[in-house]
């Protein structure tokens, strides 16, 4: 069962269309993973669907269903109301997340300030000692500014905030890219564990294909503002079909297995003012065809769990 | 703790330093107070009495530069800034005693306003850039870019030639005598509304400028977006992350103008005719009263001072990084 539908999104920059037409659903109870590289609009997709859209970011066109509403129109009150108790965010960098100059507690009990104004203060503080150890921080840490934490402690407060209300959606945007190797797995394994234990739905972003492919469930791969395949996490790791996912997945070193050489993908992330026509993919892809140029390919099924946007599978299929 | 200690111990120090250039400066400057006072009573004056006057002054020729400078320290610290040409023989003590509130009373207050009033509206309207508040940034400037004396003597042509509404000058009636009376403060109240609004209008502009880009640039940090995210109210959300972060470098810049409270009065004074410090200032200096000009720099100095030592204690209580392990 679906818990968060995103159908037909798009979001312009100006005259810039940074996410073109996405459509994504999130499972109950899954970690759908968003990769693609730097400009390829998988935050601002995800800042999109939660009404977050720093501007000039301005939503064109879709819907995002949520437990029977429209995100997108609904009334601020009601939005507000919703925001954390259903949809949290873990922010990326961890290091400008946090007020410098409000206390761990502070900033955790605003929570409860604006969400459970009835809940008593000694309750509010119970609650958040609870939280902090949970991610596993000493709660005598409630009285520390950010400014005394490690860039580690800083991730940990940010997700035991997250998880203050008990949301139905955790968005985590690059969640552990400001940290070093070590770090990123210990955060990353105790959020999975929390997960399994509260039964949230994550939606993971990150550029980092082989954290992404190690937790998440199922991955839909993002460039120049479009969702290029989406697949199960190991079916994609195993087989991707869209060229560009295939050379993603190649420009990393596989965390096990056979060794195999790593290639880039040639040519650089589409400038988004002068995007190329037909796929916009085409310029850089080795198996480009005719059609690539003049039309653009749609996200289309080409198996029972895996789309693609690619004209080699819809020929493969017969599609043309 | 230990912080606040090293501050202090620093401006103890500034302190000295600026005492010490205070003794030099008039013994330096070309002139002579004495001459000056000499030439005033046109020679009527007897040597001895010339002699006495060196004396009284801490000019004597007989004694040395540090002696002059131990007994001039002396005298600081009871209290004894000297005598007033200009006012003679009233002690400087008494002149300053008589003319700080006055400075005080209307700087101060105008200061407070016009820092309270801007960074209100600089945070308004960085919150809401883009909408009609913006447009009170080039109007204010406007106002705070037209030479103060001139806006002043504009404001007097207008409110009290043309239309009459309000004195033209002084601190109160000519005839009253001051004292704790409901009257004599209502009157005060009235004399101080044309100073205190010009000082208003010509200042509040750098308050709304600063607070303003402030909260723009603050508006885009990460922690914005996430009191957003967690479902804040826009109130709080402007007040407790945006503008509480944003206010930082608008408090020293406060501390900052409070030191010049004292000091920078001087044309306010002038042009209004105000009986503060600056008016004293500006008739010392017309005079030669090297007395009067150092002990109204004595207290501009210490003012700068203990208002640097304010911003310091008022950043320490609003940035908790700047607060040592010590603290």
């Amino acid at each position: 069962m679906s818990v968060l539908e995103v159908r037909g999104l798009s979001v312009d920059y100006g005259t810039l269309r940074a996410v073109h037409d996405v459509d994504l659903t999130l499972e109950r109870g899954e970690v759908l993973g968003l990769a693609g590289e730097s400009g390829s609009g998988k935050s601002t997709l995800a800042y999109a669907m939660t009404r977050l859209l720093p501007p000039p970011g301005v939503i064109r066109s879709g819907t995002v269903r949520y437990k029977g509403f429209d995100l997108l129109s609904l009334a601020p009150e009601q939005l507000r109301t919703l925001r954390w108790n259903d949809i949290a965010i873990v922010f990326q960098g961890a290091m400008n997340a946090l007020n410098p100059v409000a206390s761990v507690a502070t900033q955790l009990l605003d929570v409860f300030r604006a969400h459970r104004p009835s809940m008593p203060r000694a309750a509010r503080l119970a609650r958040c000692r609870e939280l902090l150890h949970l991610v596993g921080i000493s709660p005598d840490r409630l009285d520390s500014y950010p400014h005394q934490l490690s860039g580690g402690m800083r991730q940990r407060v940010m997700i035991a905030m997250a998880l203050a209300l008990e949301p139905e959606i955790v968005i985590m945007d690059e969640p552990t890219t400001a940290l070093d190797v070590v770090m990123q797995r210990q955060i990353l394994e105790q959020m999975m564990e929390l997960r399994a234990a509260l039964g949230f739905s994550v939606v993971f972003i990150t550029h980092d294909i082989s954290l992404l492919v190690e937790f998440s469930d199922r991955i839909a791969i993002m460039y120049s503002g479009r969702v290029v395949e989406e697949a199960p996490a190991q079916s994609l790791y195993r087989a991707a079909r869209h060229p560009y996912a295939t050379g993603l997945l190649g420009s990393f070193p596989a965390l096990r297995g056979p060794r195999r050489p790593l290639r880039g993908i040639p040519g650089s992330p589409p400038d988004l003012r002068h995007v190329p026509s037909g796929c916009p993919f085409h310029p850089r892809c080795a198996s480009a065809m005719d059609v690539c140029t003049a039309r653009t390919p749609v996200l289309a099924p080409v198996d029972q769990h895996r789309s693609v946007a690619c004209w080699l599978e819809h020929e493969n299929r017969g599609a043309t | 703790m230990r912080f606040l200690l090293r501050r202090t111990v620093f401006y103890l120090v500034t302190a000295w330093a600026a005492i010490t250039v205070n003794f030099l400066l008039p013994r330096l400057l070309p002139g002579d107070p004495v001459q000056a006072m000499i030439t005033r009573f046109q020679g009527r004056l007897s040597g001895d009495a010339v002699q006495s006057l060196y004396v009284l002054f801490g000019l004597d020729q007989n004694t040395s530069v540090l002696e002059q400078y131990l007994s001039y320290w002396g005298n600081l610290l009871t209290g004894d800034l000297g005598l007033s040409f200009t006012f003679f023989p009233t002690p400087v003590s008494e002149v300053l005693g008589q003319s700080m509130p006055w400075t005080l009373g209307l700087m101060g207050v105008t200061t407070v306003i016009s820092f309270g009033l801007g960074t209100v509206i600089g945070v308004y309207a960085g919150w809401r850039r883009g909408t009609w508040v913006d447009a009170l940034v080039p109007v204010t400037t406007f106002f705070s870019a037209i030479p103060y004396f001139w806006l002043g003597l504009i404001a007097i042509a207008v409110f009290a030639v043309n239309w009459q509404v309000f004195p033209a000058a002084g601190g109160y009636p000519a005839g009253m005598e001051p004292g704790f009376s409901g009257e004599f403060a209502g009157a005060v109240l009235y004399h101080a509304v044309l100073p205190a609004v010009t000082i208003v209008v010509s200042s509040v502009a750098g308050w709304i400028l600063g607070m303003r880009n402030m909260m723009v640039t603050v508006s885009a940090e990460d922690y914005v977006l996430v009191a957003h995210a967690k479902g804040l109210s826009q109130r709080r959300v402007m007040i407790s992350y945006a503008a509480r972060n944003a206010i930082l470098p608008s408090v020293s810049g406060f501390a900052l103008s409070l030191g010049f409270v004292v000091g920078g009065t001087l044309l306010v004074e002038m042009v209004f005719s105000y009986p503060g410090i600056g008016y004293v200032l500006f008739q010392g200096v017309n005079a030669k009263d090297y007395p009067l000009m150092q002990g109204v720099f004595l207290v501009v100095t210490l003012a700068v001072l203990v208002a640097n030592l304010l911003a310091d204690v008022g950043y320490l209580l609003l940035d908790p990084r700047t607060r040592r392990e010590a603290w």
